[in-house]
């Protein structure tokens, strides 16, 4: 579903961020990215939904290539994908029901088949009180829970999380994280880069470490001694 | 579309002061556009006045037949530069150069000045080259004594016109080329205005047609909009100009609504450019 051949990028100012990457997630897998800051975690995650392109080596999404797609071949991938950010990246001048509807609006979706996806996913993560709210208006974790909501909306195959929990303390953590192990439970594949270690020793998920651009380890590979030891 | 109308209305709505900032940019510098069009065009008007005033004079022998002068007049008449050739009789010369000299009228007694064919020249016929050559040839007819055009006059007028039609493309071009900038770098503000919402639109899966769509359309309304503005205060200033300076002539409505039409195009493409640079950006 999401493979990685051999895929190296780099930047003409600041060298290679991802060297050599071969990788693949499944159907339903939830995989923990960790790694040290600068590492390449996001540089992965950008190739995923193909904001990045590799340099060399094929990045290849359900069914649509890094070498081959077109603009629109990537506005569609993203269609099929959910994507979360640390910041959240609200619009401050929307509503939480806004925010989330936006996803369907601009692709073009009719106003009826809008309001009954927002309604749904808002009760999904929680949030069905708070459709009306702005943005500011609510906390970090709940501002996270509406980014994924929006993210959820179009009923994608796979969430894209970039630190989801980075800014959220440890109570919201625990509640996102419970947020995106029951969308996993669903069949929707979680990839979520994060420090947060304690996270992830906590739960037995394949994690995936990298260190100055490389997989360093892979909990799905066995090791010599066959250990998990991120 | 529907959505992108919506969108446009909704950005005016939301960013009232940083919309009318753009309309209000667009429109000065159409203005500025605008006069300098209608200095352009009032100075082209003075120099086909002056032009209307390029005439041939060739005076005849007063030896010259009523009949064979009125043959020579229509063959004159005939050439397919000139618009219209007219007997001046001595009497009429005579009458026309008192009316001219004023209080000097009694200089000239009696029929003492020659008749003359007066030759008028077609618009577009009134060059220097063109006056010379008909000359020459209304000069061919025996009886005919003396061909007078003014041929020092007409050159300098020439070279006038071509300094003035040179120098207003040159100015015209570099006013474009300025509100296109300007205008553009007022679109860009928006542009930037919206950036995080640009970056939501692509991550959640927008194509780039669909985020240029609003943008083209505000572009253009912008566009439009600063030109009704830019249009209303040149027609004021030209008010104020004919009124306590100088009686000036406006443009066309052709001429407006072409000067519309280009905001409406310099909106559209400002727009074009910048939302396009920043999709490739992101």
């Amino acid at each position: 579903m999401i493979r990685f051949f051999n895929v190296t990028k780099s930047y003409a100012r600041t060298g290679t961020a991802v060297h050599d990457v071969s990788l693949h997630v499944g159907k339903g897998e939830f995989v923990f990215l960790t790694g040290a800051s600068g590492a390449g975690k996001s540089t992965l995650l950008k190739m995923i939904y193909m904001e990045e392109r590799p340099t060399s080596g094929e990045v290849r999404v359900a069914g649509t290539s890094s070498v081959t797609a077109t603009a629109r071949d990537v506005a569609k991938l993203r269609r099929k994908l959910g994507i979360v950010f640390q910041d959240f990246r609200l619009l401050e001048n929307r509503t939480i029901e806004q925010n989330v509807g936006f996803a369907l609006e601009v692709i073009g979706a009719p106003a009826a088949v809008i309001g009954g996806k927002v309604g749904r996913v808002l009760t999904q993560v929680g949030l069905a009180a708070k459709g009306r709210a702005l943005p500011r208006e609510l906390s970090g974790g709940e501002q996270q829970r509406a980014a994924i909501a929006r993210a959820l909306v179009n009923d994608p195959f796979a969430l894209i999380a970039d630190e989801p929990t980075g800014n959220l303390d440890d109570r919201a953590t625990r509640g996102i994280f419970q947020l995106l192990r029951e969308i996993n439970a669903q069949g929707t594949s979680i990839i979520m880069a994060t420090h947060n270690l304690e996270l992830i020793r906590r739960n037995e998920f394949r994690t995936v470490e990298m260190a100055r651009g490389q997989i360093v380890f892979d909990s799905a590979v066995p090791t010599v001694q066959g250990e998990r030891t991120p | 579309m529907r959505r992108a109308i919506r969108d446009v209305l909704d950005d005016f709505q939301r960013t009232p002061l940083l919309s009318a900032l753009s309309i209000t940019t667009i429109a000065f510098s159409l203005f500025a556009l605008g006069l300098f069009g209608l200095v352009a065009l009032n100075i082209r008007q003075a120099l086909e006045k002056l032009e209307d005033r390029v005439e041939i004079r060739a005076f005849v022998a007063p030896s010259v037949t009523p009949e064979d002068l009125a043959q020579a007049a229509n063959d004159v008449a005939a050439f397919p530069e000139v618009q219209a050739a007219r007997i001046v009789t001595p009497e009429m010369a005579l009458k026309r150069a008192q009316s001219e000299l004023g209080e000097f009228r009694d200089v000239f007694e009696g029929a003492v000045l020659p008749g003359s064919i007066d030759v008028q020249l077609k618009p577009g016929q009134r060059d220097p080259a063109t006056v010379r050559r008909v000359a020459d040839r209304v000069k061919q007819f025996s009886f005919v004594d003396d061909v007078r055009y003014g041929e020092e006059w007409i050159e300098k007028l020439y070279r006038l016109r071509n300094i003035a039609g040179i120098a207003g493309l040159a100015l015209g071009f570099a006013f474009a080329i300025v509100s296109v900038i300007i205008i553009g770098a007022t679109i860009r503000m928006a542009v930037l205005a919206r950036s995080k919402e640009i970056s939501i639109m692509r991550l959640v899966g927008a194509t780039d047609s669909y985020i240029r769509r609003p943008f083209l359309l505000e572009g253009f309304a912008k566009g439009v909009m600063g030109g009704i503005m830019a249009l209303i205060l040149t027609w004021i200033a030209q008010s104020l100009i004919n009124r306590y300076v100088i009686e000036t002539i406006f443009f066309t409505t052709r001429v407006a609504v072409l000067g519309l039409l280009f905001g409406a195009l310099i909106g559209l493409m400002g727009s074009a450019v910048s939302v396009g640079r920043h999709l490739r950006r992101i």
